[in-house]
């Protein structure tokens, strides 16, 4: 241990989580912008190799690991809990400051528990406590609806742990280890049932609507949390355990290219950033599958830069939610006019997501777009720069332009309070000193690779490819094609599950209904009919109910006697 | 949806007294845009001039990502629009 103090770092959130729901007012906002410094101060302590272990059942369980890979994670974690705390600073009691700072505070421990575990049972641990804290940043809404989002938010994340408890499990019995580390997925039904584990957090295809439809749903303040933990948690798994898996290569890619187009004609502009962070994730898991050290380092440098881009985003969409009531890009338009220091964050975040030159991204993404190309997949280079062209259509340009400029709305909303503003200055500050110093981030890596950013080549190619796709735009919304803001969803995966799903059942259900009722039906008439039968017999006029003479019964037996001698004499005879 | 803190004060358009912000100014918008045409001028005659590294053999087109970028753009949007024609259902599709 070294010299500072050493300690499994969600420790200090837990215990801090606790201080932060038995004080109130000015020593609670103290409390809870100490907690993530005093961690932070906590991660300098920590030596890579320092681990905890014991013995349980016969299991080796490793509920504290220190690696290059978690210590990136645990720093990035410690800076997002930081930025959602300050943001989060003026929540009052009619808010529910109580619940949500308390769960956020357990929320963010929870995720850097989670990073440096060694062991799957007890990231398994963390991995239910993710979806457990993070609920109530949900139902802090209060409203009926994020109520029921919240609890389908739940079942699917609950779903998520014991698929990885299941895994754990087969894979103990399979090869006698339950390590946190590489896993085989060649014949192996333990690693298929961990990916899907894994895949559920990480907002795989197919199984990705408890994004787009719990984060739209959080309080202003909770959504930032929930942006920056539960999936990048996934997909450090993933770097983890299925570093090199081919098939991540296809899931990468596919979550990079469909989300854009539901983005484009998506109201709700927190869900449009909810379809936005599928397709940056699709870059990370793209990168995971390619599996070199160039690419996985991009996967997590992006992750890193991502917490803060899109919390930046997240943040600013937030405080329009929040000052306006309103966050449908039909209602919305011209904030800029009364808000125009949450519009400038706004710009430099959509400016970091479309990675242009001097922004975060385009030291982050680009070695992932690189690591494709030099391991020579041409088919899956053209759709990562579809979807890069892709992100400055929805996330570049139609979050700032819906929200503070276009259509002026006639809004006049004021700037939110100092605490969300110093949130978003420290974050947009962030995306420049990223993109300006990309040394920074990348003496965090944890794989050796060599990679420059700014070369010639690579400035050129990305202002071309940005420029003209904002000229497309510009082109799409002069000549009116460019599809308006519409007061609508659109179905997704989701309907099979909150559409297809209930009507089957109900469908199901009526019929099961029917067909038991014609069977009972049918019972109660057979037996309505034995009843009436045996009362024919038995009853008070049955015909077995009379009285018999005792002269009757000896002449029946003598005639079974009789029937009895006849069959074995025939018996005997042939 | 949560109630803003402080309900944000609604006008029609601007008041009569309320002053021209920067984008209300047509000359503004249209310098924007100028702006915006000079720079994609410029970064297509820089493709000609500079000599790029070429891995993937789509690169080695002329203009190929200014191409690629608005192209991508348009065919994005495009197909983006049609999906409405399936997709898209009442706000409350799922509550009833």
């Amino acid at each position: 241990m070294g010299s500072l103090m050493g300690l499994p770092p969600f420790l200090i959130f837990f215990v801090g989580a606790l201080v932060v729901a038995l004080t109130t007012g000015h020593v609670r906002r103290g409390v809870l912008l100490a907690i993530p410094v005093i961690g932070a101060l906590n991660l300098l302590g920590l030596e890579i190799g320092d681990t905890v272990e014991f013995e349980m059942l016969g299991y080796t369980l490793v509920p504290f690991k220190v690696d290059r890979l978690a210590m990136m994670f645990g720093y990035l974690f410690h800076l997002a809990a930081f930025l959602g705390n300050l943001y989060a600073l003026h929540l009052e009691k009619k808010d529910g400051a109580g619940v949500q700072h308390t769960s956020a505070v357990l929320y963010a421990g929870s995720a850097i528990g989670a990073v440096y575990t060694g062991d799957l049972i007890s990231l398994f641990v963390f991995w239910e406590l993710l979806a457990l804290t993070s609920v109530f940043l949900i139902w802090a809404r209060k409203t009926e609806r994020s109520f029921r989002v919240g609890f389908r938010y739940l079942v699917i994340h609950v779903l998520s742990g014991v698929l990885l408890l299941s895994g754990a499990l087969m894979l103990a019995h399979e090869t006698g280890s339950i390590a946190f580390g590489p896993i085989e997925l060649d014949g192996s039904m333990a690693g298929w049932v961990i990916l899907l584990a894994f895949g559920i957090k990480a907002a795989f295809p197919l199984v990705h609507n408890w994004i787009t439809d719990a984060y739209p749903e959080g309080t202003p303040t909770g959504t930032v949390f929930l942006s920056a933990f539960t999936t990048k948690v996934a997909v450090f798994a993933l770097v983890r355990t299925f570093a090199g898996a081919d098939v991540l290569i296809y899931v990468g890619v596919t979550m990079t290219c469909f989300p854009i187009f539901y983005a484009v004609i998506e109201n709700d502009l927190r869900r449009v950033l909810s379809y936005s962070m599928i397709n940056q994730i699709g870059f990370m898991v793209t990168g995971v599958g390619l599996g070199t050290a160039l690419a996985l380092n991009g996967a997590v440098a992006h992750a890193f830069a991502d917490v803060i881009f899109k919390g930046l985003l997240f943040m600013t969409m937030g405080s329009v939610l929040q000052m306006t009531g309103r966050i449908n890009g039909s209602d919305l338009g011209g904030l800029y006019k009364t808000m125009p220091i949450t519009a400038t964050f706004c710009v430099i975040g959509a400016l970091a997501i479309s990675a242009f030159p001097l922004f975060s991204a385009f030291i982050t993404k680009s070695m992932v777009m690189t690591a494709a190309l030099e391991e020579g997949h041409v088919w899956v280079w053209p759709f990562l720069l579809f979807a890069s062209a892709g992100v400055l259509e929805h996330a570049g340009i139609k979050i700032p332009y819906f929200s503070f400029f276009g259509h002026d709305s006639g809004i006049r909303a004021k700037e939110p309070p100092k605490n969300m503003l110093a949130a978003m200055m420290i974050g947009a500050v962030l995306c420049v000193v990223i993109g300006v110093f990309p040394g920074l981030l990348y003496s965090l890596l944890p794989f050796a690779a060599e990679y420059h950013p700014y070369d010639l080549t690579h400035v050129l190619t990305q202002m071309q490819l940005l420029l003209f796709g904002a000229l497309a735009v510009v082109w799409l919304m002069r000549t009116g094609i460019y599809p308006p803001e519409i007061r609508a969803l659109n179905i997704d995966a989701e309907w099979t599950y909150r559409w297809l799903g209930p009507r089957l059942i109900r469908g199901i259900g009526g019929a099961v209904a029917r067909v038991d009722s014609a069977v009972r039906g049918r019972v109660l008439a057979v037996v309505r009919k034995a009843l009436r039968g045996a009362h024919r017999g038995h009853g008070p006029q049955g015909i077995l109910a009379r009285t018999w003479p005792t002269g009757s019964m000896i002449l029946w037996v003598a005639i079974l006697l009789a029937a009895f001698l006849v069959f074995y004499f025939l018996s005997q005879t042939f | 949806m949560s109630e803003p803190t402080e309900q944000a004060e609604h006008r029609e358009g601007a008041g009569p007294d309320e002053r021209q912000h920067v984008w209300d100014k047509p000359r503004n918008v249209k310098l924007l845009f100028n702006v915006l045409f000079a720079l994609c001028a410029v970064v297509v005659v820089l493709d000609l001039l500079i000599h790029r590294h070429e891995v993937h053999p789509w690169e080695r087109l002329v203009a190929f990502y200014p191409l690629f970028g608005f192209v991508g753009i348009v065919i994005l949007v495009g197909i983006a629009k049609q999906m409405r024609r399936v997709l898209m259902r009442p706000e409350d599709y799922y509550d009833g």
